[in-house]
């Protein structure tokens, strides 16, 4: 690692720290392709579903975009924004909960 | 970690860590986000903004899927595909989405000997992510292909069941697909530069006129790797689901 380079903002790291992502996320890949090879399903497919895909959503954001290296100002202002996300999931949820019971009332066969 | 500011009387001064490093550089009149080149803060940012239209667009699938009275098709057998003999569920996703962890595995590579300013390796790295990408999108046209062709899908309807699977499947992986054949056309443009020598010589570039530097491989590996995450999160959603 150089420290004293002239080369202050850069990011610099060995090797094997790439290919050791790179090895978790090929697994990470298979795990989840067998969630579906194996017909899971139900609730532990979702739960299966969701671990594997924010392990590898993980591993990428702070190996390989480096974000795990970065100062919390950039790390704030980058992650946080997205949080607004799981409002609107929620929103839209309880919305498509609405318009799936006005349908089935107002549109049944 | 070294970041360092310089103050009046030019002797740099440790930067606080933690939370505490936070406040100090988000308060008063400086640079916020220190030992980050421009490019690659305005990066995070495009990113940033980037993030909310995907999730706009899997939010809307959600919404539609939540909401539909009629029967979700089966993406489990409506992606299967058989070589012979059974079908093999998802297998062309599968594939698709190791091509692309592959790709993303270039890429760092390619960061990485970028700062030891390994001209030829850097450059070779790039070409492949290039055409680990063009393969991937090779396949989604191979996909898509299949599915209006063979299957009858449409973005108003098809014959497995809710008509809006057509809509949110086309504008998804179209959007994602779209955004790696953009990837795929700057990562030969920085392989290009790469091979010679303009990072090392400093040139100005084309489009912003700022002086050329390795740390543009790793603003374009940002873009790429995010390519890689919005696939994790269709595959999880869209595909898997």
């Amino acid at each position: 690692m150089a420290q004293e380079s002239e080369h202050v903002e850069g990011q610099q790291h060995p090797l094997g720290v790439y290919f050791k992502i790179w090895g978790w996320l090929f697994v990470l890949s298979t795990a989840s392709y067998m969630v579906d090879y194996f017909h899971v399903q139900g609730m532990l497919r979702w739960t299966l579903i969701l671990i594997f895909m924010v392990a590898k959503a993980g591993l990428i954001v702070a190996v390989f975009m480096h974000m795990m290296w970065e100062r919390l100002a950039l790390i704030y202002a980058i992650l946080a924004p997205p949080a607004a996300v799981l409002l609107f999931t929620a929103l839209m949820t309880s919305e498509s909960g609405y318009t799936f019971l006005t349908r089935t009332i107002f549109f049944a066969p | 970690m070294s970041e360092a500011t310089v103050t009046d009387s030019g002797t740099p001064q440790p930067r606080p860590s933690g939370l505490e490093g936070f406040v100090a550089d988000w308060s008063s009149d400086q640079r916020t986000f220190k030992g980050v080149p421009w490019g690659k803060a305005m990066m995070w940012i495009f990113l940033l903004s980037d993030t909310f239209i995907f999730s706009c667009f899997l939010l809307s699938y959600m919404t539609v899927r939540m909401s539909t009275t009629v029967p979700w098709p089966n993406p489990s057998e409506v992606f299967a595909l058989s070589f012979g003999g059974d079908p093999i569920p998802l297998i062309l996703i599968a594939i698709m989405t190791f091509i692309l962890i592959t790709s993303s595995g270039t890429m760092a590579l390619a960061v990485n000997y970028g700062y030891r300013k390994d001209r030829t390796k850097t450059a070779v790295l790039l070409v492949v992510t290039a055409l680990f990408g063009a393969t991937f999108v090779g396949m989604q046209a191979f996909e898509w292909t299949k599915l209006i062709v063979d299957e009858g899908v449409r973005p108003w309807g098809n014959p497995m069941g809710a008509a809006q699977f057509g809509s949110t499947f086309f504008m998804i992986t179209g959007f994602h697909g779209f955004h790696v054949s953009v990837g795929v056309v700057f990562l030969l443009i920085v392989a290009r530069k790469v091979i010679r020598g303009e990072y090392d010589r400093g040139e100005k570039g084309f489009f912003t006129s700022r002086r050329g530097s390795y740390e543009h491989v790793e603003t374009m590996g940002l873009y790429w790797h995010f390519v890689d995450l919005v696939w994790v999160f269709i595959f999880a959603f869209f595909y898997l689901w």
